[in-house]
């Protein structure tokens, strides 16, 4: 990595919701630090609004949200709405869990921008963030 | 050519200048749990043989009754619970017409974390995971003609237990049932909700005090309750190895022991009732010595650290659930068959009872048709492969024996890093097992992606997924009537007398040495909400909030 420090792509690793499920949005979080990337974690059971706050705060290019607990489909659109409101659409928004196949065109037309199913190897997650941030905001 | 008697070791030499000669695989002969294992083990591998003993005598390697299944089969308790307290009750009275004795209760997000449905915390959670209870109505409604002096029923809740357990004591009150008749298990365990499942109300200290005020409350009220089931299984989901499983479990165990010693109860007339649930993965050895290990270790400890004398004290009784974490969303019928290995596992370790999880829990929660084959697979264990004839048929096996053994090993060498750091519950403040825990889960995680361990349909064999499994869905208007019942119950109750049994809780929790089992009982009586409970104890005790360690 020869980039200076201050062009690290900036991630928020996130768990909405109550469900402690922690394991895999812990392995994601260091993956992406291995790779190279600022990661922000926000710990546990945390509300839409909070998140959306951290992504604010934390000036990030990307917000993974870790959802095992079956309320994806009322806890992402919320996200991406108070994204919205807040004027924010430079922000990647994906998506990991137990997320059942049915649900990901929806969750895609809302504006998520890649659904991680289990089993997802960790380097796919890292390609994807790195090649769509950078995408998105030639550095 | 007679075979004449020789030297064990000599004849172990000889066999490996042979063994040497040949080529091995290429692929690292390790446990899931990363225990290097020898090609072959023989009789030098075997332990002193007072450490294997015979099954229902110390040090119980070999079970913990001397008939086991020849006596009777492990329960087969499949854990159920979604929606509203009146759906999860009529699937209890399905279960109970079809002759299953024990109900086994699983509550949902909100109702762990001690949300009110109506709580803006609680948004898109209600009755999705389990079942939503928030005041005595519901569960009253839970339990509708249903004779709670007759069934077994097991809550698996930890951080609100207590406030849970006090409606279900209310609610029995209510049938003409006394506290002293009802049997069953709450979970209760709390060291390893900061551990590993991380549904939490207070800061530790005060949720320790809370669970200790429940065990006494129970030692004397409620002497066929189980009050505390100490969890090896979220641990182990949550990334741990088999060693980390078995020594943190074991540790949080002795540690509640510890406390209630503390508080002057007579190690008998506890110990008896405390149980373990524990997980079983896909590695079919490692998870047999883990259970043997835990027994032996266990009885131990008792008899010689805590000097009970009560046989019955001495002895660990567990559940085990297959590995939730081992199902893939890829190809999902492959479940079955790990599921299988997995609750043969659990038998072959001499468990008390068994849950089997369903091939299609890593997409959604499961289909009916799924849980009737997780059933039938215990069934065929049971009643079809004859595994059950003879008690720990595996007892002796040099492998078998020596892997007891090595789980033990490393167990006491994390029971001395944490006693090292000052015990468990400082431990677990300092996030030294959550940092294990962590550390192990990613270490799995890169072998798997660098494709040095298979996961079959995952990382090779991938062929022949066609994504078309039949999943179970919960609509969104379970939320919206669990919302006005709470309403309903709010509406019809007294708001004064809420407000004084939460005051009058307050004021005991503010009191050192009080046990609030019983203002908790008022609050119950009272119809205050489990929100309500919960946050009337956090204006004393406070919230808690992880520093994560990944």
């Amino acid at each position: 990595m020869n980039a200076p420090a201050t062009q690290k792509i900036r991630v928020v690793v996130a768990k909405p919701g109550l469900d402690g499920h922690d394991r895999g949005a812990k392995i994601i979080a260091r993956a992406l630090r291995d790779a190279g990337m600022e990661v922000i974690y926000t710990g546990l059971h945390q509300t839409p609004e909070q998140i959306v706050e951290t992504v604010v705060q934390e000036d990030a290019d990307a917000v993974g949200l870790s959802i095992l607990s079956g309320a994806h489909m009322t806890l992402v659109p919320r996200v991406v709405e108070l994204l919205r409101e807040q004027g924010i659409d430079d922000v990647l928004v994906t998506v990991g869990g137990t997320i059942p196949a049915d649900d990901i065109p929806e969750l895609k037309e809302l504006g998520v921008a890649e659904v991680f199913t289990p089993g997802t190897p960790t380097q796919a997650i890292i390609d994807f963030i790195s090649g769509s941030v950078q995408e998105r905001e030639p550095r | 050519m007679a075979i004449s008697p020789q030297d064990p070791r000599a004849l172990d030499d000889e066999w490996r200048e042979l063994f040497e000669a040949t080529d091995e695989r290429d692929v690292p002969f390790t446990t899931l749990s990363g225990v290097p294992i020898e090609p072959l083990y023989t009789e030098t591998d075997l332990p002193e043989p007072g450490e294997i003993g015979v099954p229902g005598l110390y040090p119980f390697t070999r079970g913990v009754y001397p008939s086991m299944y020849r006596g009777r089969l492990w329960t087969m308790r499949q854990f159920a619970g979604f929606g509203s307290a009146e759906e999860t009750n009529r699937r209890f009275r399905y279960l109970l017409d079809h002759g299953q004795t024990g109900l086994s209760t699983a509550f949902d997000m909100p109702s762990l974390m001690g949300h009110d449905s109506d709580s803006p915390l609680s948004l898109g959670e209600v009755g999705r995971e389990g079942v939503a209870v928030d005041t005595l109505d519901d569960m009253e409604t839970l339990f509708q003609g249903i004779d709670l002096g007759e069934v077994s029923v097991s809550m698996t809740i930890n951080a609100p237990a207590a406030v849970m357990l006090a409606f279900y004591v209310v609610a029995a009150e209510r049938q003409g049932v006394p506290a002293d008749r009802l049997a069953g298990t709450i979970q209760a365990d709390i060291l390893k909700e900061y551990i590993a499942q991380k549904e939490w109300c207070f800061p530790i200290d005060p949720a320790m005090r809370v669970m200790g005020d429940m065990i006494e409350w129970c030692s004397t009220e409620m002497p066929r309750w189980h009050p505390v089931s100490i969890s090896g299984y979220h641990i182990r989901e949550a990334g741990a190895t088999a060693a980390q499983e078995l020594a943190f479990t074991l540790k949080d165990g002795l540690t509640y022991v510890e406390q209630a010693v503390e508080r002057g109860l007579d190690v008998d007339s506890f110990a008896p009732r405390l149980s373990f649930f524990f997980n079983a993965q896909i590695d079919f050895f490692e998870e047999i010595a883990k259970y043997r290990a835990a027994r032996r270790i266990w009885a131990r400890e008792l008899r010689e650290t805590f000097g009970a004398k009560d046989p019955r004290s001495w002895l660990m009784r567990f559940h085990t659930q297959t590995a939730g974490v081992s199902l893939t969303a890829q190809q999902p019928l492959n479940n079955i068959t790990r599921t299988a290995i997995e609750a043969l596992a659990g038998v072959l370790g001499g468990t008390q009872s068994l849950h089997t999880n369903s091939y299609d829990e890593a997409l959604a929660l499961p289909t009916e048709e799924a849980v009737r084959v997780a059933l039938r697979t215990q069934q065929i264990i049971a009643f079809e492969t004859g595994v059950a004839n003879t008690i720990d048929p595996l007892g002796g096996s040099y492998f078998v024996e020596a892997l007891t053994d090595e789980m033990e090993r490393q167990a006491y060498d994390y029971f001395g890093r944490i006693d090292e750091l000052g015990g468990m519950v400082e431990a677990v403040k300092q996030n030294y097992p959550q940092r294990e825990i962590a550390d192990a889960s990613y270490e799995l995680q890169q072998e798997i992606d660098s494709g040095r361990r298979v996961v079959v349909g995952v990382n090779d064999f991938t062929e022949g997924d066609d994504g078309q499994t039949p999943i179970l869905r919960i609509g969104l208007e379970v939320e919206r009537e669990q919302v006005e019942r709470l309403a309903g119950v709010r509406a019809r109750r007294d708001g004064a007398e809420v407000e004084a049994s939460l005051a009058a809780l307050r004021e005991a929790a503010a009191r050192e040495g009080e046990n609030l089992m019983p203002y908790m009982i008022a609050c119950a009586r009272a119809w205050a909400s489990e929100g309500e409970v919960i946050e009337s104890l956090q204006q004393v005790f406070g919230g808690f909030t992880e520093q994560p360690v990944f």
